[in-house]
């Protein structure tokens, strides 16, 4: 498998990244979502920008009330990240289900959440963890709430010239937690079904629900009604399958030859379900 | 005296493939070599109405662009190599399979036009500048509905698509009364899917013409390389076979699927000699699921009845096998000889007959994958006699034990004469099950499945199955429609200085025979391993060989290097006679030296291996050198046969099936490396398991394969499996001399129906009474299954 | 345009020119020789062209040769150290953890990777850790024995 032609530039900073990209280039940090397209020759870019030696993009920085990870962070090192493990738990556990060890050493953050595969593991652990996506581009940087982030199938908030650089997620206080589980297409590892959750609690009680869904819809989404139905509800089995029925409500689910659509449709209640019984 | 025989001797040939040295043929490289790629047609069904290469030919690098135009229409294609008649007598039908579509394409992936460059990513650019005009129409791919009136016809002068029907065993009224009579009748009709091979290397080929010495010489990635030339130079090119070398080098997997003569053989060793550079063509994983031969994919109706006693009366099948759009190297023998004879499975069952339609249809071609037709029929009887069980409420394994065929072997008790045709050579089948169930410990499974209750179902599945193998005795193809003996032959060559060289037509692709067969001339000659070598592969060093497949290596293979060394040992003892001044009836043989019995008077093995090189001091008469062929055509196939239990565990809420343990006795017949035979049936065990759970080949209705990739395909992999738990028992085979039976599919051929059992006991034993579950048993299809 | 690079395989410095779209893995097999490493799939899936750049396990027909400009890279040539055999690869000889051997290069370069964070995998950690390399042969049954023994042995 080969790839259309293609020139190669190597950025050293983001500000050079920016200033090489014009209208047929593509950012290539992992390659981990492109090159795969490429050797499929289902794109041809005239130009890859190489941000992948980038050294402010490779940083996870511990702040005092979030966590920043570089867009250039792989899989790996947020799976072996121990401030993430203790304060945002689902991107742990997220990271260790995509793919495989090769794939998490190479692949990255910015790349997965740029290319927004609708089956991929980050919008919905994103989405739980109310992240915010910093994008830079010419004439500085911008930052984008998360909600606002994931725009369609295959489709971001990025627009021509910008560069993912940081994904912030704020840190879970002593009354939050969160945690991710995933049913996987097993030929893939994408997701039939992925869930992130992330409540916070008034001692027995739901104060707040934050939780992402993906490879249902064709964009990651979060079933407002479903959060909203839990929160004042005790984290119990009963209040937890009576709050998921709607989870699907209003939603086009995808349908495809390993799950149809009503079986997915299933599987969202049962794995929001799993999800949050991880946290009871 | 065994110093090797029956101990895992540790593979020679593994050091080159753990330090990266083995030699693939897309390893290779030829001087001046081109690289080729092949553009496929898009479409199932399609007429071309144009083909307009000029601007791929212009591209800088590009070397040629090749079409049917450029094959004289003396070349038809590649030839089948069995015929399998209709039951009116008439010849099945044959239509050609070209090297190159000139008018119509039938599948997704027939080859269209073969590009050669300077380089692979020149090539592939090229062909993107390739335009052909298709006028697409209608497809059928289910082999069911391409024999109904009306369908779209693969090739025109094939009426209903149908290759050939053809029947055996009892005549079907006969069977069918029976099956009326019966007091219980268990009805299935099911999906035995297609598969893809998936060995993990591709298909690889190099054709290189020698100007020099007019001789064309074929890398190829193939488990028969022999056959290969024949099939090339006899049938296809009309090339002299004297002036064609073929060369198997290291090969990365096959599982039948490099059995065959493909296209692209022909097309780089054809394209050499016009354009006078060697073209070297590796398939890309796509065109692998696209043309490596597919397997299995049998639409299937069976009956089968019992009387009070649960004594199987009556067993009646019809199957439609899908043969795809060309008939493939032995595609029709699969369905067929390799599938309706082994109806009468382990059972005394006295009424069988077994109805096949052979089916063209807008598919790639599929043909033997490992099992080849015995998994299909071990599948059909072992789910309906678990089903019966259920269904009659009796153990399955006590229904098992009432029917099995009672124990011989073939020596002082005759063979067993099936229904089918066939006359099984040994067997005794009740102690395989005795001991997977001692194994499994299957009376506490029972009480431990009927307590669960955590949201969780326990099954356990059986099957007991057996194969034939070791194919064949050629008299009995040839008269069933094989148009190639199947003997194999061997050489051993006795260096002066004592040392062997084996050449052997059986042509390893993992199964390694470089120590296996080494292990077996090593203790007849009494010598250390260290002093042989195995050769195969290549039709240059060996004279002839028939190849891999259907677990016939060791039992045909092996078998006639033991011939040559019975030779060998023969004409050795004449010499050493000689030289000990005795009579050569008065010499033993053993550790590697003659001895005249009684006496400490000897000479080594070494000895007379030097003296028949330099024969200063020799017998009168006898001919210098110590080096045989030998041929070795059985009498009979191979019977092997096992007990696979699995235990599954399923999740009631999303479907997903868990296989907990797997437990396997097989009997191979004798084991010359445990741990090789370990090994193969391991490897089977994941072919099978991964039948049952994950894999299949899925063509939409436009004949468009949508799941021709690792990332829509599911291939098994090491976290899908438990630790497997297997043991033997040991029925020689009667009629070989080695009293082997092979064990390179038993593990295919078992477990299928024992895995979707289990998942069909989960269901049945609570509450959910479904007869069957369509393989691969997704979570979505067992979760469905529940639901009703 | 041919893009130089600077890399070091299996100890050695190799400066070579090439085309952007050059594949890591068919800059390994076809310009360097090292044909231990194959390619089984187009889909980054199978794992038989798992190398290590920079000390860990990757895929390289999913690295362009032009990443690796700069990177330290292992094939499976490069295991064995003056003669001796890595403990994964006697591993796999005394286990029979191959058949083939297609796949084994892969194999055991993705147990390598996994024995650097986990010197005493559980069966289930070897399992898992192998989810990015098939194997057709050996049912993968004794391919864990043969990580298992190397494990002990390291």
């Amino acid at each position: 498998m080969i790839p259309f032609s293609f020139e190669y530039k190597k950025a050293a900073s983001v500000k050079e990244a920016i200033s090489m990209l014009d209208g047929d280039a593509k950012i290539l940090g992992g390659g981990h979502s492109l090159i795969p397209t490429l050797k499929l020759r289902l794109d041809s870019p005239a130009c890859l920008i190489d941000i992948s030696k980038i050294e402010s993009l490779q940083h996870i920085r511990d702040n005092d009330n979030s966590i920043s990870i570089g867009a250039g962070v792989t899989h790996a090192q947020i799976a072996e990240d121990k401030s993430l493990a203790t304060h945002c738990p689902m991107m742990g556990q997220a990271a260790k289900e995509i793919g495989d060890i090769q794939v998490r050493n190479r692949g990255t953050l910015g790349g997965s959440i740029a290319h927004a595969d609708p089956a991929a593991d980050w919008p919905a652990v994103l989405l739980a963890a109310n992240a915010q996506v910093t994008i830079q581009n010419s004439n500085g940087t911008r930052t984008v709430d998360i909600d606002q982030f994931f725009k369609g199938f295959f489709e971001t908030a990025l627009e021509e010239g910008e560069i993912i650089t940081t994904i912030t997620v704020p840190k879970t206080m002593a009354n939050q937690n969160s945690a991710y589980v995933k049913f996987k297409q097993p030929a893939s590892r994408f997701a039939i079904v992925g869930c992130a959750v992330a409540l916070a609690m008034n001692g027995s009680t739901i104060e707040s629900a934050r939780i992402g869904l993906t490879g249902v819809a064709d964009v990651t989404y979060r079933p407002d009604n479903v959060e909203k139905a839990l929160i004042g509800e005790d984290l119990n089995e009963a209040s937890i399958d009576k709050s998921v029925q709607d989870v699907t409500d209003g939603v086009s689910v995808m349908s495809d030859h390993y799950a149809s659509e009503s079986y997915r449709k299933h599987l969202a209640q049962v794995f929001v379900k799993r999800a949050l019984k991880k946290l009871m | 005296m065994s110093k090797y025989i029956g101990k895992s001797i540790k593979r020679v040939e593994d050091k080159r493939f753990i330090t990266g040295q083995g030699k693939y043929t897309d390893d290779i490289k030829l001087v001046n070599m081109a690289f080729a790629y092949i553009l496929r047609s898009p479409y199932a069904n399609a007429k071309i109405t144009s083909i307009t290469t000029d601007a791929a030919q212009e591209m800088e690098g590009v070397l040629a662009v090749y079409t049917a135009a450029d094959i004289p229409e003396s070349i038809a294609g590649v030839p089948c190599g069995w015929q399998v008649n209709f039951k009116n007598g008439d010849t099945m039908k044959e239509p050609p399979h070209p090297l190159l579509v000139r008018n119509k394409v039938r599948h997704v992936g027939d080859a269209v036009a073969l590009v050669v460059a300077e380089s692979r990513s020149i090539a592939k650019d090229a062909s993107e500048l390739i335009q052909i005009d298709y006028e697409v129409m209608d497809a059928v791919t289910n082999p069911k509905e391409a024999v109904q009136k009306g369908a779209p016809l693969v090739h025109e002068d094939v009426p209903d698509n149908i290759c050939f029907d053809w029947e055996l065993g009892n005549p079907k009224e006969e069977v069918e009364k029976a099956l009326k009579d019966a007091a219980h009748v268990t009805e299935l009709e099911f999906i035995n899917q297609r598969v893809v091979p998936n060995a993990i290397e591709p298909r690889s080929a190099i054709g290189h013409y020698d100007t020099a010495y007019e001789r064309y010489t074929l890398y190829t990635s193939t488990q028969n390389p022999h056959l290969i030339r024949l099939l090339l130079c006899a049938f296809v090119l009309g090339i002299p076979e004297h002036k064609v070398r073929v060369v198997g080098p290291d090969v990365g997997g096959g599982f039948g699927s490099k059995i065959f003569h493909y296209t692209e053989e022909a097309l780089v060793i054809f394209f050499s000699k016009v354009l006078g550079r060697p073209i070297k063509w590796t398939a890309e994983r796509s065109e692998s699921f696209l043309t490596d031969a597919h397997g299995r994919d049998h639409v299937s109706h069976a009956k089968m009845g019992f009387d009070q006693d649960g004594k199987i009366v009556a067993l009646q099948a019809h199957t439609f096998a899908n043969l795809g759009a060309y008939l493939s190297t032995f595609a029709p023998a699969v369905p067929t000889y390799l599938h309706g004879t082994l109806f009468q499975g382990l059972y005394t069952t006295p009424k069988i007959n077994v109805d096949v339609t052979g089916v063209f249809t807008h598919t790639n071609v599929v043909d033997a994958y490992r099992g080849a037709g015995r998994p299909e029929t071990t599948y059909l009887i072992e789910r309906l006699v678990d089903l019966a069980a259920l269904e009659m409420e009796i153990d399955p394994t006590e229904l098992r034990y009432k029917n099995f065929i009672p124990a011989f072997d073939g020596v002082d008790q005759p063979g067993y004469q099936t229904q089918v045709a066939l006359q099984y050579d040994s067997g005794n089948y009740a102690p395989v099950l005795e001991k997977a169930l001692e194994m499994v410990g299957y009376e506490e499974f029972r009480k431990e499945q009927a307590a669960q209750s955590n949201g969780k179902f326990l099954g356990i599945g059986f099957s007991t199955y057996i194969e034939a193998c070791g194919i064949a005795p050629s008299a009995v193809v040839g008269a069933l429609g094989a148009r190639a003996g199947l003997f194999e032959s061997a050489q051993v060559t006795v260096q002066p200085t004592g040392k062997v060289t084996v050449y052997t037509g059986s042509h390893s692709h993992g199964q390694g025979h470089e120590t296996t067969f080494a292990q077996v001339v090593a203790d007849r000659l009494g010598i250390s391993i260290d002093d042989v070598e195995i050769v195969h592969g290549d039709s240059d060093r060996v004279a002839f060989g028939m190849g891999t497949y259907g677990s016939r290596s060791l039992a045909v293979g092996g078998s006639a290097i033991v011939k040559s060394l019975d030779k060998v040992l023969e004409k050795g003892a004449k010499i050493a006679a000689h030289l000990l001044e005795a009579s050569a009836d008065d010499l033993e043989y053993d550790e590697g030296k003659w001895t005249v019995k009684g006496t400490d008077k000897s000479v080594s093995f070494g000895d007379v291996s030097l003296t028949s090189y330099v024969p200063h001091n020799y017998p009168e008469g006898l001919e210098p050198g110590l080096d045989f062929s030998s041929f070795y055509d059985p009498t009979n196939f191979t019977y092997p046969f096992g007990a696979h239990i699995a235990i599954v565990e399923v999740d009631k809420e999303t479907g997903v099936v868990k296989l907990k343990r797997f437990i396997a006795v097989d009997d191979v017949g004798n084991v010359i490396n445990p741990m090789i035979v370990d090994g193969q049936i391991h490897g089977g065990l994941a072919q099978g398991i991964g039948q049952a759970m994950h894999e299949e080949a899925i063509y939409d209705d436009t004949g468009q394969l949508i799941n021709g990739s690792y990332m829509d395909y599911c291939m098994p992999r090491a976290d899908d499996f438990p630790s497997f738990e297997i043991d033997r028992t040991t029925t020689p085979c009667p009629h070989n001399p080695l009293g082997v039976k092979g064990a390179g599919e038993a593990g295919c051929i078992g477990s299928t129906p024992a895995v979707v059992n289990a998942v069909i006991d989960a269901l049945w034993k609570n509450g959910h009474k479904v007869k069957d579950i369509q393989m691969p048993m997704t979570p979505e299809r067992v979760w469905s299954a529940m639901q009703g | 345009m041919a893009y130089k690079i600077t890399l070091t395989v299996n100890g050695k410095t190799i400066t070579a020119e090439l085309e952007a779209r050059t594949i890591l893995a068919d800059f390994l097999r076809e310009h360097l020789s090292l044909t231990g490493t194959h390619i089984g799939c187009d889909t980054s899936s199978c794992g038989a062209c798992t190398v290590h750049i920079n000390g860990a396990a990757v895929k390289s027909c999913t690295v362009l040769a032009v990443q690796a400009d700069g990177t330290d890279i292992t094939t499976v040539e490069g295991l064995s150290q003056n003669g001796n055999l890595h403990p994964i690869q006697e591993g796999f000889n005394q286990e029979h953890g191959l058949q083939c051997g297609f796949c084994t290069p892969g194999m055991m370069m993705t147990a390598k990777d996994l024995l650097q964070r986990n010197p005493n995998p559980s069966e289930q950690e070897i399992r898992e850790a192998l989810e990015g390399n098939f194997c057709r042969c050996t049912g993968y049954h004794n391919i864990v024995k043969s990580i298992q023994y190397a494990a002990n042995k390291m």
